[in-house]
């Protein structure tokens, strides 16, 4: 009984240390988010704003009617959400063929892949930069989305075919022999089972594009293709030398509420054992 | 539907090995043909050739006349139920059974009318709306079947369809194939291993060994008049005794005895050497229970009953005896073939319920040697076929 008890206040305290070690960044911005301007630069040491040191939704307010942040967002949910539906549709197909398939250069390939993914972003920056002035990608949404495809490809391609890897082989046969052309049997046997594995890939991709900084400031010069991460850094209001730290904070709350929406909206997809019952096991 | 024939199929795989070799087997319309042989004889890969899933290396496979070597399996249309069932798990029973109806663009109308058809046939109606996950082994067996039969197929083919389920269901499962095929009178090629499942369904079994076939004859042709060793030790439960047999005149003598045989048999077999007999179990009777009048006592023998097994109907008893290293050996090598294995060389006797035979004490049995068979120990070849 008492081990009981201990165990439990245990776990209660570890979850404690563990949330607030998490946490504690991201309560503080948003805390931040709602001091005035004042308030930052005089200092404002606790968690609730003090007497008059509140402003409400009024940096909320400033931050969306900002012409340069509005555009960053645009920019950020449109090159996330095209790199990643390029990349999975890309990695789908890849990781089915290396999968199902038998050909020369499969473990090529899967290397190459892995190599690819653990080659370090910022010594590719340089060449990045040159040759997408050359090719007039510099500054624009393509320009971002390739990189963002060749860097999340790797990883979506071997979590992919670990996914199709599981599903046995009679699920085709058998679509195959019920009519299907080895494109239905793969449209409406394999990808649904796969879903789940597809949805993993999909988010891993979509983070590494909304999060990315070094692509986003480094190939990009406006507010054409600039991205909200490069964005807030550039955003420094009237006065260089006395950043709106709670206007940034605002900022970073709104860039970070649509990867949570993500996440919580993919969370029921991901649901593992969607094979179960297929074969007898 | 259609009749099937293989013409000298061979399949090779990449190191060469022929896992089906030379095989020619014509399935008539409408019949229930039965592939039967142990793990790895290349019964499987006979049907999956039939139905397109593996390359043909040579012959040819003709179905309702056409040659379909080079078809999909999508163009043959055949519909196969697999041995693990292979239903797509995402889709519910009716999306299961529909699937094939949808790939062929029927109208919505037209394949609820044959869903429910094939649903109400197999007793499925109430579990219409489930997914295949939460069905019991039979249940999901059941939709693999309505999945085969909702379409007009030319032909259906089982790949070891019960080996997943318990004992009982599969006894249900097969009544309800049999009852099945006969109804609907479509051409059904199925695999198996077990040896029940082949004799009662089949209107003719093809036994295989490592790729060549054995016997292409009808589940009692295949019992009676067994054409090789392999065949007669394979077919049968418990497996027919294999003897050292030497055959001088219409004189045959084993190891408990000598016995006089019809002389048809001892014709072809005298003075050959060392043979091997082949009597089934139920070729032996104790003769106590064998009204007097009716011994042939010519032909009976003591023996020294080891073990008996009671069960009811008949009894089983097991009579050890020894033999030479040579026959000992072949006698293991058959048993590996089989599947099975033999730990001792001893004779297995079927006898009446009635008798009062004790373990570990001799009776005097009485052998049928009408119904014996000889087979030549080298090549396996029966000698007495049709005899």
């Amino acid at each position: 009984m008492q081990t009981d008890v201990k165990s439990k206040i245990g776990t209660a305290l570890g979850v404690a240390v563990i949330l607030a070690w998490c946490l504690l960044p991201v309560v503080w911005i948003i805390s931040l988010s709602f001091k005035s301007q004042a308030a930052v630069t005089n200092g404002s040491p606790g968690f609730f704003p003090s007497d008059g040191g509140g402003a409400g939704w009024q940096n909320y307010k400033d931050v969306l009617h900002n012409g340069q942040f509005k555009h960053a967002i645009v920019n950020s949910i449109g090159i996330s959400l095209i790199a990643t539906l390029l990349s999975v549709i890309i990695a789908t197909l890849a990781a089915y063929a290396i999968a199902r398939l038998e050909f020369k250069g499969k473990k090529f390939v899967l290397t190459t892949a892995l190599v690819i993914a653990m080659f370090p972003v910022v010594s590719l920056v340089g060449p990045l930069f040159d040759m997408w002035r050359t090719f007039h990608l510099y500054d624009t949404w393509l320009g971002l989305i390739i990189p963002y495809m060749s860097f999340t490809l790797p990883l979506a391609i071997w979590t992919l075919s670990a996914f199709f890897r599981e599903i046995p082989w009679e699920m085709e046969q058998a679509a195959q022999v019920d009519g299907a052309t080895a494109w239905q049997a793969f449209r409406k046997v394999i990808v649904p089972l796969a879903a789940p594995g597809v949805f993993t890939a999909a988010i891993l991709t979509f983070f590494f594009a909304w999060n990315d900084f070094v692509f986003g400031i480094s190939l990009t010069s406006t507010e054409r293709a600039r991205p909200i991460p490069a964005a807030l850094s550039f955003f420094v209001g009237q006065d260089p030398f006395n950043r709106p730290a709670s206007l940034l904070a605002a900022g970073a709350v709104v860039a970070t509420v649509p990867i949570v929406v993500l996440v919580l909206f993919f969370q029921r997809k991901i649901v593992a054992g969607l094979t179960a019952g297929a074969v007898k096991g | 539907m259609a009749a099937i024939e293989m013409k000298n199929i061979v399949k090779k795989y990449g190191d060469g090995f022929p896992a089906v070799n030379d095989v020619s087997i014509d399935v008539a319309d409408g019949e229930f043909m039965i592939l039967v042989g142990p793990s790895g004889c290349g019964k499987s890969t006979l049907l999956r050739m039939i139905v397109g899933l593996e390359d043909i290396t040579s012959g040819d496979m003709i179905i309702g006349g056409n040659r379909v070597n080079d078809l999909a399996p999508r163009d043959r249309n055949l519909s196969m139920v697999f041995q693990n069932y292979a239903l797509y798990p995402h889709l519910t029973v009716y999306e299961n059974i529909a699937f094939p109806l949808r790939l062929a663009k029927m109208s919505n109308k037209e394949i609820d009318e044959k869903v429910r058809d094939a649903s109400k046939t197999l007793d499925l109606d109430e579990h219409l709306q489930r997914k295949p996950g939460n069905l019991s082994g039979g249940q999901r067996q059941r939709v693999a079947m309505g999945r085969a039969i909702v379409r007009e197929a030319k032909a259906f083919l089982f790949d070891e369809p019960l080996s997943n389920l318990d004992a009982k269901l599969r006894g249900q499962m097969r009544t309800e194939i049999a009852r099945l095929q006969k109804r609907l009178g479509i051409t059904t090629v199925y695999v198996t291993h077990d040896q029940t499942e082949a004799m009662t369904l089949g209107d003719r079994v093809a036994v295989m060994k490592r790729g060549v076939l054995q016997q292409l004859a009808s589940p009692r042709e295949l019992y009676e008049q067994p054409v090789n060793l392999f065949v007669a030790g394979f077919i049968g439960s418990p497996p027919m005794n294999f003897l050292p047999a030497t055959v001088e005149g219409d004189q045959v003598t084993l190891p408990f005895g000598t016995f006089s045989i019809p002389s048809a048999k001892a014709e072809k077999t005298a003075g050959k050497g060392l043979l091997m007999a082949g009597i089934r179990p139920e070729h032996f009777e104790d003769v106590s229970v064998i009204q007097s009048g009716n011994v042939d006592t010519s032909r009976t023998f003591r023996a020294h009953i080891d073990v008996r097994e009671w069960l009811g109907d008949q009894q089983y008893a097991y009579v050890p005896y020894e033999a030479e290293a040579e026959v000992q050996a072949q006698l293991k090598e058959l048993a590996r073939e089989a599947d099975s294995d033999s730990l001792r060389t001893q004779l297995v006797v079927s006898l009446d319920s009635d008798s009062k035979v004790t373990e570990d004490d001799d009776a005097t049995l009485f052998i049928d040697t009408d119904k014996m068979h000889l087979f030549d120990p080298s090549t396996g070849e029966n000698l007495t076929v049709g005899l």
